[in-house]
């Protein structure tokens, strides 16, 4: 059940978008977002879904892996799905029917609005290993530590988070066979008493997340870490030409998508 | 040289009223293997903490390459001059991938990224890691998880590496891989080396046998010479190796026996020798 967690989740490999830079993708994922809330028309729509389709092709992230990220976020989209259908006024489809043409269009607008968004994400995730991926947060959001946002210590926590996750992951898994060996159940019953099972694991989870959390401070110290200031970086960042030649296409299509707009296509 | 020196060192933990060092005088000199014994609460990991400065004693002073640990403006001089190497490796790797962690140290001493490079391959390749470079560090055995933590500290190329307990949450194997490492870097790369452990087997390679009890050196020499020392070490709730022990109680069924054969080999030819 824990191993169906995907947050942080990276699929190693060498494609084109593996390659690319982790601040190309970032910039390019904003630019995505930006053109995907520019979408009004089915002509736009169906443009991002190209771009998404052929960045998915390119990356060989599998439809199925995709999905699989969607899944937890079903309710979600089916609820916005629904109260977009019943919500919006216009022509009923039959006379007397709540259910308008202009709602299912919305709905199905929206419901392809969040799935491309979360779809554009999980190929940010899927082709950029965590560490690039803070390293690269770190980089564009330099220009903030000007106005003295602590940018460092927000990345670093991230990657340590990321770094953490497989363990105590690791570690659940441990207490909860540790209960269940003890009788606990965790399966069956009503919700409440589901979520009252989980107690007893929680908590020796955060007891021993706080032990770790002190001994890895320590054992930072210890290797010399006193925060960002004067640190070099072994794995320098370079922009390629593919890069700028990924930047470029984004920005095309960001344009792309808003000249449509503007033509009210 | 003397590389690190305890001169009359006290020390309490914060709200407790127990001192866990009572007046420690120890001198480790550079290039030798010193192993720290003692069971569990006789101050041994305290010990191991005053030596780069993670605690700083009440009383007494602390000395590494003459640098005093509570000089705060020289803390960064302590510890990349002694590298530490803690219990649990899960809670001293802070990235995802081998390497990138092996390149922490230097990464925050500002080392320029052609000669971190460099430096992480090197480390690597001591600690026999090289093949597991771009590997997760959660999927490695916790024998070879401690080798990276192990490489993570060579590569800030401190002279002295302090261990302490490293092994007490490995395997037997992983053991095994830890204590040759750790005996390869003394012997061939010339390292200071302390080990802390209250496994009486990993001191048998070293050059001299610290045992603690209560805060307070209690025996201090060859392993040899202090093993053969068999009723102070029981009274310290201490076993001495089997060798030793067989030894001992030969003796006391009237062989005159020397206490000093460690190695299972030479502890046969001595009998074999006796009672020929």
């Amino acid at each position: 059940m824990l191993k169906d967690i995907t947050l942080g989740q990276f699929f190693p490999g060498d494609t084109l978008v593996h390659r690319l830079d982790a601040r190309t993708k970032l910039i390019w994922l904003l630019l995505y977002i930006v053109a995907l809330f520019q979408a009004k028309s089915w002509w736009s729509y169906g443009l991002v879904i190209a771009v998404t389709v052929l960045c998915m092709a390119v990356s060989r992230i599998s439809p199925k892996n995709i999905f699989k990220g969607l899944k937890p976020m079903l309710f979600i989209i089916v609820l916005t799905g629904l109260l977009n259908i019943f919500y919006t006024t216009g022509t009923p489809i039959l006379p007397g029917w709540i259910v308008t043409w202009e709602g299912i269009g919305r709905a199905v607008a929206m419901i392809l609005r969040i799935t491309l968004l979360i779809a554009g994400t999980f190929l940010l995730t899927y082709t950029t290993s965590p560490i690039a991926l803070t390293d690269g947060l770190e980089k564009l959001l330099t220009p903030l530590k000007k106005l003295h946002v602590p940018v460092h210590e927000m990345t670093i926590m991230m990657s340590m988070a990321l770094r953490f996750i497989p363990t105590l992951i690791e570690e659940t898994d441990k207490i909860m066979s540790a209960q269940k060996a003890r009788g606990a159940d965790f399966e069956t019953g009503r919700l409440i008493d589901r979520a009252r099972a989980l107690l007893p694991i929680l908590v020796p989870l955060f007891v021993s997340a706080f032990r770790r959390a002190d001994e890895l401070a320590v054992a930072m110290e210890s290797r010399c870490y006193h925060g960002g200031e004067g640190r070099t970086r072994m794995k320098q960042m370079k922009l390629q030409s593919i890069d700028y030649l990924a930047l470029i296409f984004g920005l095309v299509f960001l344009a792309a998508v808003i000249v449509l707009r503007h033509f009210g296509l | 040289m003397t590389v690190i020196q305890f001169e009359q060192v006290h020390f309490t933990y914060p709200g407790e009223e127990h001192e866990s060092l009572c007046g420690v005088d120890l001198q480790i000199e550079a290039g030798t293997f010193v192993a720290v014994l003692g069971h569990n609460g006789s101050g041994k990991s305290t010990l191991a903490k005053h030596m780069n400065a993670i605690l700083t004693p009440t009383e007494g002073r602390v000395l590494v390459r003459g640098v005093d640990t509570a000089d705060e403006e020289r803390l960064l001089d302590v510890r990349r001059s002694v590298g530490m190497v803690f219990q649990n490796p899960d809670n001293q790797i802070v990235a995802n991938v081998v390497e990138d962690d092996v390149a922490f140290a230097p990464e925050n001493l500002g080392v320029a990224p052609e000669e971190i490079r460099r430096r992480v391959d090197e480390a690597l390749e001591t600690v026999g890691m090289s093949e597991f470079k771009q590997h997760a560090p959660h999927l490695l055995s916790g024998g070879q998880k401690q080798r990276v933590a192990i490489a993570g500290v060579l590569a800030m190329q401190p002279e002295i590496i302090v261990l302490d307990e490293p092994t007490a949450m490995l395997d037997p194997q992983g053991r095994r891989e830890v204590i040759s490492t750790v005996t390869r870097l003394c012997r061939e790369k010339g390292m200071t080396v302390v080990l802390i452990t209250h496994h009486m087997d990993e001191c048998i390679g070293a050059d001299r046998l610290v045992v603690m009890s209560n805060g307070r050196i209690v025996a201090d020499g060859a392993p040899a010479e202090v093993f053969s020392r068999v009723e102070l070490m029981e009274q310290e709730g201490l076993t001495v190796p089997e060798t030793t022990r067989l030894l001992y109680d030969l003796n006391a069924e009237g062989l005159a026996l020397p206490l000093t054969a460690l190695e299972i080999d030479a502890c046969a030819e001595l009998i074999a020798e006796k009672i020929r």
